[in-house]
């Protein structure tokens, strides 16, 4: 028995040969997951099988992503001794991770019109359930499968890819690249926020807390009463390192990007023709630039320009966000605590956390909007009225 | 208002638009598509001159608010420098020629005297400056700088030689070197500082400008990148135009914190404004601030600044007297005081309750000056008797625990009375406690007065 198109080696022969690489992967994906990292195995990263056989598999590796920047937030309420603190940072985190999911679960089912135009079956079937086959022929998850594994459909790679750009982590289930474009604006938009939904282990947290004490200052400033944070008043240093740890990354993307669409060394390392094109750099330079470490693939970073590019917007959004954090701990530790008083701003309640999460889909929101109009919010246009 | 507009346009001085970053932006972008509008007139514009006239207006109108929010919080500031200002007498001084009193005098305005000048001051006249009393002495009304209603002496020599212009001698009289400059006293001070000439930037307003620089300097990359990506997407679409620079103008405009940035410095001027018209005038910008903490002012001096003599205008007694007993005794008490609240509630007795005032010497009553002695002794009213030394003597170490028996004796009346015990019983208990000369010759008979109260407290429970 022969196949219709073997396919067939540089001299013309029949491959009948396939050579599968193998290691000690389970501990490799256990670190790379837990420590927020991201570097896999395998290129494919975990839509790889050794990396990631199966559904619970999956389940697994998803949850050790989230697991310690999420804990963090206990770690950072037991640490002031007021548990609600951690509660609300935690809180806002879990609202915009939410949102996002829904948001791109919602745009991946929705799949590609295209597709559907040349008969394409993209719906959701559950199939005929009988006792003795529990999944029957008809039943398929639908969706966008471009560049997904079966095993976990559209929506938990949905929920793969929400997760490991809130996180700062960069393993894929799945190839970004082929994500619809409203599906690709989420991972897209998480990063740029500045990983701080859940983030990196200790990174996440740490830039939250930069957005905290810009909101507890704009909101002490509205209410009239000098702003304070946990009892310590936050002054001009304060706000002058809380600035930059907000204002260094997206300088670092929208600057990258903009080099990478004027110049030849930029522009030809694209695979794809456009907006989406546009969408790959701007992908490229807001996973470096905020430490994530996914791509989308179709762009061939391996280039003399990408490489120094991206490794000087690393180098820099790394340090120069770790730094400003050191110099705020030490400015924090080494004020006085002032006892709350009746006019003190409440940190856990409802209401701020509302004002946190306002605060960082505003800031990411103004600073990447004419970005986005022109990548992924064009390329979806395109796609909805050809 | 007409004169906040007026200031409005002459702020648009470079020099002053620069003091306030975020607003000189948005300046610079007015300068910069009224050149592209002109730009547009001569025909080879990036947009239709009328859309981008538009926008330039809409910028000019931008800026000129600001300015005309900061103008109208620095008039209103004015205002009340020149309500201060009246306060401020044009007194018509007695220039002396020289440094004694039947010198010849001159009249001179009080705004033409210098430093080194000698005047006179007699009773009546208001004291034209600040300056040192080098001959006299006199009484005199300082109730329209400190609120102090009482008046108070000052003489040559001395700590009480300094003298502020505004006050009024009301006895006597005063020859006084004046030692301030004019434009340099007290009153002039507090006038310079409500005019904001002096005005520092509170904290918060540093820590609030740090902000909005970080999110101009984002919005300006925002926009600044966002030509090139409009470049690109241009070329990959092979149709269209690259956005113009007067959208990119706009959208910035539009993105940055211009209304914080506009009313930031009118909003420092209106916190100092608040404040003066609750009578307090913030010495810095951290005070304006610290005020917004405060929810409760309380002050020692009851008088407002402009009239410092409290007036009695109700007698209210607690529960078991009656309100005409009270008006009787407190017109008694104040028969002999002479500060203007003694006096006024001689008059509000005399008003509401028709006491009129009487000859103290037909009651057989003798006023008592109040002092600390005068005190010590109302405590215990009845005695006549001198008061034992050990009393009104501090001890060697501050810790010792004994009276003698004869400060506890003149004690006994006073204590039995507010124990409510039996004057027997109480002096019972002071000899109880009372320790005799050890061996019969050491030392002096002596009572432990804490035992003593202790063992009193016991009783009374």
């Amino acid at each position: 028995m022969s196949l219709l198109q073997p396919t067939q080696d540089a001299s013309g022969k029949e491959v009948t040969e396939q050579v599968l690489a193998v290691g000690p992967v389970a501990s490799q994906v256990a670190i790379k997951e837990l420590g927020t990292n991201g570097g896999g195995f395998f290129n494919v990263n975990s839509a790889h099988p050794f990396e990631n056989p199966a559904p619970l598999s999956n389940f697994l590796e998803m949850l050790a992503i989230l697991l310690i920047p999420a804990a963090l937030c206990f770690t950072f309420g037991a640490m002031v001794g007021d548990r609600r603190q951690g509660w609300a940072i935690l809180a806002a985190m879990v609202v915009l991770f939410v949102v996002c999911v829904i948001a791109c679960i919602w745009a991946e089912q929705g799949g590609n019109p295209a597709l559907t135009k040349l008969g394409v079956d993209q719906q959701a079937r559950d199939g005929e359930a009988s006792i003795l086959v529990v999944a029957s022929a008809s039943a398929q998850a639908g969706g966008n499968m471009e560049g997904k594994e079966v095993r976990f459909g559209p929506v938990n790679s949905a929920i793969w890819a929400t997760a490991t750009t809130s996180a700062s982590n960069g393993s894929v289930n799945l190839m970004h690249d082929s994500f619809t474009p409203l599906g690709g604006l989420v991972p897209m938009w998480l990063m740029q926020l500045g990983e701080v939904v859940f983030g990196g282990v200790g990174s996440g947290l740490y830039g939250m807390l930069a957005f905290v004490i810009v909101t507890v200052f704009a909101a002490g400033l509205m209410v009239g009463r000098t702003p304070e944070y946990l009892g310590k008043k936050i002054e001009a240093a304060e706000m002058k390192m809380a600035s930059l740890v907000i204002l260094i990354p997206p300088l670092l993307v929208l600057i990258g990007t903009a080099v990478a669409a004027v110049t030849t060394a930029g522009t030809s390392s694209l695979a794809s023709p456009g907006a989406h094109g546009f969408s790959e750099m701007l992908y490229a330079y807001s996973s470096t630039g905020n430490n994530n470490g996914s791509a989308f693939a179709g762009l061939n970073a391996n280039t003399p320009f990408y490489n120094l590019t991206t490794g000087l917007v690393m180098l820099i959004g790394r340090y120069c966000l770790a730094v400003p954090i050191l110099a705020i701990a030490g400015s924090l530790a080494r004020k006085k605590v002032v006892p709350a008083g009746g006019g003190t701003l409440a940190t856990h309640t409802p209401l701020f956390v509302l004002m946190l999460i306002a605060v960082v889909a505003l800031v990411g929101a103004l600073s990447f909007m004419p970005a986005l109009a022109l990548g992924p919010i064009v390329e979806y246009l395109q796609m909805m009225h050809p | 208002m007409k004169r906040a507009i007026l200031d409005s346009f002459r702020k648009l001085h470079p020099r002053h638009q620069l003091r306030n970053p975020v607003m000189f932006t948005v300046y610079v972008g007015s300068l910069l598509t009224s050149a592209l509008f002109i730009h547009a007139l001569v025909g080879q514009g990036e947009a239709p001159a009328g859309f981008i006239l538009a926008i330039s207006l809409w910028l000019w109108f931008t800026v000129l608010f600001a300015n005309f929010a900061e103008a109208m919080a620095e008039a209103r500031g004015k205002a009340q420098a020149d309500t201060l200002r009246k306060a401020r007498h044009d007194i018509l001084a007695k220039k002396l020629a020289a440094r004694t009193r039947d010198a010849p005098v001159t009249r001179v305005a009080s705004a033409d005297l210098r430093r080194g000048d000698i005047v006179l001051v007699e009773a009546g006249d208001f004291i034209p400056g600040d300056g040192e009393v080098v001959e006299g002495i006199a009484s005199v009304d300082e109730s329209a700088i400190t609120g102090e209603s009482a008046p108070v002496i000052r003489e040559s020599g001395g700590d009480r030689s300094a003298v502020t212009g505004g006050t009024r001698v009301l006895s006597d009289w005063l020859v006084v070197r004046i030692t301030a400059e004019p434009g340099e006293s007290f009153l002039d001070r507090m006038i310079a500082m409500i005019e904001g000439a002096k005005r520092q930037k509170t904290p918060n307003e540093i820590a609030l400008n740090i902000l909005l620089a970080a999110l101009t300097i984002i919005f300006l990359v925002v926009c600044a990148t966002l030509f090139s990506y409009s470049i690109y997407s241009v070329k990959a679409a092979g149709q269209g135009k690259t956005v113009s620079v007067t959208v990119l103008v706009a959208l910035f405009v539009c993105l940055a914190p211009t209304t914080i940035g506009a009313l930031l410095s009118a909003i420092g001027i209106a916190g100092m404004d608040r404040l003066i018209q609750a009578n307090c005038i913030a010495m810095s910008g951290r005070a304006v601030e610290a005020a917004g903490d405060v929810d409760v002012l309380l002050l020692d001096k009851t008088g407002t600044i402009t009239l410092g003599n409290r007036q009695a205008v109700e007698f209210i007694p607690v529960k078991e007297v009656s309100v005409a007993d009270l008006a009787d005794a407190a017109q008694l008490a104040s028969l002999a005081d002479e500060t203007p609240e003694g006096r006024s509630i001689v008059v509000l007795a005399k008003e509401k309750h028709g006491l009129r005032g009487r000859d103290i010497r037909q009651m057989g009553a003798t006023f008592f000056p109040f002092s600390a002695q005068t005190r010590m002794r109302a405590t215990d009213p009845g005695s006549t008797a001198r008061v034992p030394v050990d009393l009104v003597t501090a001890s060697g170490s501050g810790l010792d625990p004994h009276i003698s028996p004869a400060a506890a004796e003149f004690q006994v009346r006073r204590v039995a009375h507010a124990r409510r015990l039996d004057e027997a019983l109480v002096r019972q208990f002071v000899a109880r406690f009372t320790e005799d000369r050890q061996l019969g010759l050491l030392g002096d008979p002596r009572v432990n007065v804490l035992k003593l109260n202790l063992a009193l407290d016991a009783e009374a429970k």
